[in-house]
């Protein structure tokens, strides 16, 4: 199941060897990961089993205990002296998570800027864009999400698939190469789970690289190029989504997919 | 629907027989009557009424020296230098305590445990003694030097010379003031959401922006209304400064008193009215940052006491226009 990477594109994830533990409490035991350049992967996995610390392990919101993590070919948070890895300045890390999108489950958007500033900010803050190009951008990507008239609103004024939907165009705002979803519909009324997915499947149809933690099976069907489990904090198995969601060969796999199906 | 149509009919009967009710023409409620509100009302407003009278009428207070005091040009002096001591000391203040803050809440052992033992101490030490302490400071201290520790000094200057009594009340008041700040600045910061600091560190925001621009302004809801508490309490204790021989407004009311002793009494109501005046200034200021503050924090901003007032005023007129029309 290992994804031949040609040596000549760099994978757009690698995750290498990763551990991760919380004093006595064993989070990730020895996770290895490819993300081709433009692939959708969903990880799927019961709470508790390590699925959201993966993807913060990515883009260094957690520290690795054991291994690496690279994006695009360069190693995220430690740079390489001969055989060893040492730790990044905090300021090179930030300039580093400023190329990977994060979509949190709570969507975590600013709520004393309005809609607007909220994707404006990170491009002028971190000095990508002067602030009335970084305004345009916003609202382009505010239309792109669905929300160009409510670019004067505060966040808390609009429902949770607005703000979701927001906190996508804000992800985009720094042109990611790769966009990292941890549960982005978890905190939805069901009927605002459609919205968001609708804006993140259009973002997989033009082939951004994106991995998306989520419980939505059906929606991993329908855009995954490749399905994770991953349970007690190891890779159980993963493959296209007509393999893992419908022949699993692990007993796990078939048990959790009994239950959230 | 298997019962016989006989049966509904003699069930909707049953209470007609009884006592027939009239068809419910009242459209309102009609409010329970509350007599124990009227009579503690009307009790509390007889007290009020007498104390008023009292405070007008009783000789003892002398309104008409008080009229004559109010506005003395030694008053007004006094006023000024209060004025100075609160605003010095309130920026001071609020600028140590940032600081104090922030290493409270950084990961340096050394740094967590120097603002800790401040704070413990200046919150233990009463302000008079503070107060009195730099004082005599002139007295312990010839020269105050600038340099390394046991080492070369790169400057230094005379003691007596830079401690004047306004320099004393402000370094004291201020340092006893970091010391509250700290804990409020502190508490502000706490009661950000971790998912803030977590979106704004995913974003690659840079480590001074997302203090200013993404917790510091969310803190700040949280820190207005008690650093304000903070500040109304300041504003009084500056009333100390008048031991270390600065003439303030308490200060000058007391030397004025001790030479006219007859118009003891106004004088303390010229300081009362002029400190209520400065309170009130402060709770005005204080409605109008809370309220920039709440910026996105509900869905829409409360109303200003003028916009309440106009709304007031437009029902009032809408009432009388209808009952004009009846």
């Amino acid at each position: 199941m290992t994804a031949s990477v040609p040596a000549v594109t760099p994978a757009a994830v690698e995750v290498h060897g990763v551990h991760k533990w919380y004093g006595p409490l064993r989070v990730l035991e020895g996770v290895d990961l490819t993300v081709r350049p433009g692939e959708v992967t969903v990880v799927l996995g019961p709470s508790g089993s390590g699925k959201s610390t993966l993807l913060r392990v990515i883009n260094h919101l957690e520290k690795p205990e054991i291994g690496y993590v690279s994006v695009n070919g360069e190693l995220i948070g430690v740079r390489r002296q001969g055989d060893r890895l040492k730790e990044l300045s905090e300021r090179a890390i930030l300039t580093q998570r400023s190329r990977i999108g994060f979509v949190f489950q709570n969507f975590n958007l600013f709520p004393h800027l309005t809609v607007l500033d909220n994707v404006a900010a990170a491009p002028v803050a971190t000095g990508r864009l002067a602030k009335p190009e970084a305004l345009a951008l916003a609202r382009e990507l505010l239309d792109r999400v669905g929300l160009a008239d409510r670019a004067g609103a505060y966040p808390r004024q609009l429902s949770g698939g607005q703000q979701q939907r927001v906190a996508i165009a804000r992800a985009l705002a720094l042109r990611p190469g790769v966009i990292l979803f941890d549960e982005p519909t978890s905190a939805l009324d069901p009927e605002l789970v459609g919205e968001v997915l609708a804006v993140i499947k259009d973002l997989a149809t033009s082939g951004t690289t994106l991995v998306i933690v989520t419980h939505e099976v059906g929606f991993a069907r329908e855009v995954a190029d490749r399905v994770v489990f991953i349970d007690g904090g190891r890779i159980v198995e993963q493959g296209p989504p007509s393999e893992v969601l419908d022949h699993p060969r692990h007993e796990r796999t078939r048990d959790f997919l009994s239950k959230v199906l | 629907m298997s019962e016989p149509p006989g049966a509904a009919v003699s069930l909707a009967e049953a209470p007609a027989a009884d006592t027939p009710p009239p068809p419910l023409t009242a459209q309102r409620v009609v409010p329970l009557r509350r007599p124990g509100r009227w009579i503690a009302t009307a009790v509390v407003l007889v007290l009020v009424a007498q104390f008023a009278h009292g405070l007008a009428t009783n000789p003892f207070y002398q309104w008409d020296r008080f009229g004559y005091w109010f506005l003395r040009p030694t008053i007004l002096d006094g006023l000024v230098i209060t004025l100075e001591v609160t605003l010095y000391s309130a920026a001071l203040g609020l600028l140590g305590g940032i600081l104090l803050a922030l290493a409270r809440l950084s990961r340096s052992p050394v740094l967590r445990a120097v603002s800790w033992t401040y704070v413990w101490a200046l919150r233990s030490i009463p302000l008079i003694v503070v107060l009195i302490f730099l004082y005599n400071f002139s007295a312990l201290y010839r020269t105050l030097s600038v340099g390394v520790p046991f080492g070369p000094a790169f400057f230094s200057f005379d003691e007596s010379r830079l401690a004047t009594d306004m320099v004393v009340a402000v370094v004291g008041l201020s340092l006893n003031e970091a010391a509250y700040a700290a804990e409020v600045v502190r508490g502000g910061i706490l009661s950000v959401d971790q998912g803030q600091h977590e979106a704004a560190s995913a974003l690659g925001l840079p480590k001074r922006y997302q203090f200013t621009r993404i917790v510091l302004p969310q803190a700040l809801r949280s820190i207005t209304p008690n650093y304000v508490n903070q500040l109304i309490g300041l504003v009084k204790s500056t009333s100390l400064v008048f031991y270390v021989s600065l003439l303030d407004l308490f200060g000058t009311v007391q030397t004025m008193g001790s030479t006219y002793p007859g118009d003891i009494v106004p004088l303390l109501l010229v300081v009362t009215v002029w400190y209520l005046v400065l309170t009130s200034l402060v709770s005005v200021a204080q409605f109008y940052v809370e309220r920039h503050y709440a910026r996105g924090a509900t869905r829409s901003l409360p109303p200003t006491p003028v916009q309440k007032l106009r709304s007031a005023l437009k029902e009032l007129r809408l009432r009388a226009r209808r009952e004009a029309a009846v």
